[in-house]
């Protein structure tokens, strides 16, 4: 073969199919949690009436968000190039959810562009309903995507998920607005996340226990394990440390504390989902992944641009680190 | 196509008001795709012009790099933006509607898919937030690195997306095999399947269309503002700047394209003779002027209802590469043809539109030679009405690469038809076929209207009176009667 670095016949690893169905996950992951607080930030800005405190979580939002969606790109073309039958049953599968979400992205990403163009109270405010819904639709409709991969057809399970993943949102949103806002903004907004916390830890048991009883999409006995139980306990005990540190006012401790929620909840669909990768086809890690040269290589190019890609995401928010300032960090 | 063939069969009821799934993922995916491209192709543009602006504003502290860096970052953002919210789509749609082809070809469109995200879209996006808010936050070197890097994200992203669509042109380093009941493609020599016969012609090409599209537009804005305000220092040379550019890239452009038909004669025979419509196998004329002699022309164009300009033998002797009389294959040769029409009359806009870029940056050359450039009241409009062309060339040249490859989706390997999604059902996909064009055409009016915005507050900055900049409705002619 003309590469005789990459090994055609075998996987580089044994168990590298696995690695990059955790790898997939982390990509979600990191989708889930760094998009997650942009859309937090967008839900909790319906709660504002005042124009500063609109512009300042603008500003909060404006350097990163774009940076941030690319994880979704990341995580759909890694999806393709390990699993392409999953990625393509998926998103067939689910065509208008799949589909909803992406105009979902696009509304919440033109909101704050067209925002800036006018002075035009009616003008601004058509532009901030493309921003808050956009922002709404997006997770909602992801986490029902979510739910749709996890327990196939199942209404209610389904709506949960997506439920969850707002919720979770929100707490995200507040934690990072309040570690970079100033205090009494801050402490109208652990209201909000502490409220959306126990909602969040609310909504999963009642999902989890919804999942258990109708036996959705065959997923009782998955659900009824030793690791759904580690990680419903350790989102237990984050989300009501992490309300606690909020009362207290150490935002920047609730911040990091509140950034475990969203892990977890990816961390419970990797969970759910394995050994399968897409439970209601059936279809096994070993089954739908590609053959050992492809993944070879995209192990072998792809891994260490993805942790360059993670020192960059450790500079810009090292750039952008500390208090919001409202004049878009002077730019 | 017979028109009963695009309409769906599953609900007579509906047939008249839904697309099949086949017809309305077509046009779903060309249409979001159309205006996608105009963005990710502005970014590849207008990264040069950036990282010249940005390392000669903070190299010189002239005033007039200033003003026209800070006037292009904000166009680059906005477009960026845009190319962002239309890029997320394109990504989804291989899965939602064309999900045997993502199948199929996943082991080899994966990978480079995959590469663009991780290589390419980070580094645009995540350092176009440092160039968009960080000036005051981070040093000059890394302020100009950060406009370095922003371009390389723009260009790595066109040479890895180009990687795919080049193998779905001339696909090769993979073999059939079978795997849980399906022929997929098995990646076997991942050089020769990422390196195709195609790609080097596909990335030049379309490399340089995107900065002949960007030249012409800064060209335009230039223009304008140049024409409002004679004396704005910055926007002379930003004027200047792109005719010289123009002047390298059109006549290229050319040259280029010429070698290019050639390799798709020999490559993709096929879509060569849609571009002419040429029928009958045999010696095959180049047509260099084509005009309809009637309306069914438009729709169906072949020698005898068109008036051509023609070079007898010369297709011949263009795809051989000398011999006159040269066998060139005709359509009658194929079972199915692609839309012969679409392929015709796009190829010959694309091509005519290139000779026009190529006269106005020679007049423009003629004009900065003889230092009146800015006085010429007629080049100046001529630029503000050129100024979209290069977008609409760049958007016809797809068309005959895209539509001249069916009815294939990978080029003798696997047909659109088969490609499509089996559960998608006409009355969805047609559904989300009228949701997109809805709001990108919404799209398209706010990015003229940021674009409008942005000049109108320019002028506004270099003193031109509020009264004589908006004597036009728009800034630019266009903006009230395309798209």
């Amino acid at each position: 073969m003309t590469d005789p670095l990459i090994p055609v016949d075998a996987y580089l690893v044994e168990s590298l199919p696995e690695i990059w169905f955790g790898a997939v996950l982390f990509a979600l992951g990191m989708y889930v949690v760094l998009d997650g607080f942009d859309f937090g930030i967008g839900m909790l800005y319906a709660t504002r009436s005042d124009e500063h405190e609109r512009e300042t979580f603008l500003s909060a939002f404006g350097p990163v968000w774009d940076a941030n969606e690319v994880w979704v790109v990341a995580f759909g073309t890694m999806l393709l190039a390990a699993f392409p039958r999953v990625y393509s049953r998926l998103l067939a599968d689910n065509y208008l959810l799949a589909l909803g979400f992406v105009v979902a992205l696009v509304f919440r990403g033109l909101g704050p562009e067209l925002r800036e163009q006018r002075d035009d109270v009616r003008w601004k405010r058509y532009a901030d309903y493309a921003f808050v819904g956009g922002s709404a639709f997006a997770p909602l409709l992801l986490g029902m995507l979510a739910g749709r991969w996890l327990f196939g057809p199942a209404t209610l399970p389904v709506v949960l998920t997506g439920v969850g993943l707002v919720a979770v949102s929100i707490v995200t949103g507040a934690a990072f607005l309040a570690a970079k806002t100033e205090p009494e903004l801050a402490s109208e907004l652990r209201a909000y996340g502490v409220g959306a916390t126990l909602a969040y830890l609310g909504g999963v048991v009642v999902l989890l226990a919804t999942v258990v009883l109708t036996d959705a999409g065959g997923a009782a006995d998955a659900v009824l394990s030793l690791p759904v139980a580690a990680v419903v306990a350790l989102s237990v005990a984050f989300g009501l440390g992490g309300s606690v540190l909020a009362r207290r006012g150490q935002y920047r401790a609730w911040l990091a504390s509140a950034l475990a929620l969203p892990t977890l909840l990816t961390l419970l669909v990797a969970v759910l989902l394995y050994p399968t990768v897409y439970p209601p086809t059936g279809l096994l890690v070993r089954d739908a992944v590609v053959s050992p040269l492809a993944l070879n290589l995209v192990t072998v190019l792809g891994f260490p641009v993805l942790l360059l890609v993670l020192w960059y995401f450790k500079f810009l928010y090292g750039v952008f680190s500390g208090p919001i300032e409202n004049e878009g960090y002077g730019g | 196509m017979h028109p009963a063939t695009l309409l769906s069969a599953v609900d007579p009821g509906w047939a008249v008001a839904f697309l099949s799934p086949e017809i309305a993922s077509r046009m779903q995916f060309g249409w979001t795709i159309s205006v996608h491209i105009i963005f990710a192709s502005l970014s590849i543009g207008l990264a040069p012009f950036i990282v010249y602006f940005t390392w000669k504003d903070v190299r010189t502290n002239d005033q007039r790099y200033a003003r026209l860096r800070s006037f292009w970052v904000k166009v680059f953002a906005a477009g960026f933006v845009m190319g962002t919210v239309t890029g997320i789509p394109m990504s989804f749609q291989f899965g939602t509607n064309f999900p045997q082809f993502a199948e199929v070809a996943g082991e080899l469109i994966g990978g480079p898919l995959a590469f663009e995200a991780k290589m390419a879209f980070f580094l645009e996006a995540v350092f176009l937030g440092v160039l968009l808010y960080g000036r005051e936050r981070v040093t000059d070197r890394t302020y100009v690195l950060s406009s370095v890097l922003v371009g390389v994200g723009a260009w790595l992203s066109g040479f890895w997306i180009l990687v795919v669509n080049a193998w779905m042109q001339t696909p090769r380093g993979y073999e059939m095999v079978t795997r849980s009941g399906m022929e997929v493609a098995k990646l076997t020599d991942p050089v020769a399947a990422f390196l195709t016969p195609r790609m080097p012609w596909m990335y030049v090409h379309m490399m340089n269309a995107s900065v002949i599209s960007v030249a012409l537009l800064v060209a335009g804005v230039s223009a304008y503002i140049v024409w409002k305000k004679p004396d704005a220092d910055a926007w002379n040379s930003a004027l200047k700047l792109a005719v010289v550019l123009l002047l390298v890239s059109a006549p290229f452009q050319a040259i280029h394209g010429d070698a290019y038909g050639r390799h798709v004669e020999d490559t993709q025979p096929q879509k060569f003779a849609a571009m002419e419509a040429h029928y009958e196998t045999g010696a095959a004329d180049l047509h260099l002027l084509a005009f309809p002699k009637s309306l069914d022309a438009l729709t169906d164009p072949r020698a005898e209802n068109l008036v051509t300009v023609s070079l007898p033998g010369i297709g011949s002797f263009l795809a051989s590469g000398g011999d006159f009389d040269a066998e060139v294959v005709g359509l009658n040769e194929y079972e199915e043809n692609p839309p012969v029409a679409l392929v015709f009359w796009s190829f010959r806009f694309m091509v005519g539109l290139g000779f026009l870029f190529i006269g106005l940056a020679l007049w423009g050359g003629y004009l900065t030679y003889r230092g009146r450039l800015a006085d010429s009241t007629r080049y100046l409009k001529a630029m503000i009405a050129a100024s979209p062309f290069g977008y609409a060339a760049l958007l016809t040249g797809w068309y005959v690469t895209e539509i001249g490859r069916q009815p294939w989706v990978i080029q003798g390997e696997l047909r659109t038809s088969e490609a499509v999604s089996s559960t998608l059902t006409g009355t969805e996909a047609t559904l989300t076929l009228v949701g997109f064009v809805v709001l990108y055409v919404g799209l398209i009016l706010t990015a003229l209207y940021i674009l409008k915005w942005l000049v109108r507050e320019e002028l506004r900055s270099l003193g031109v009176r509020e009264s004589s900049a908006g004597r036009w409705r728009g800034p630019l002619p266009w903006v009230t009667s395309d798209d």
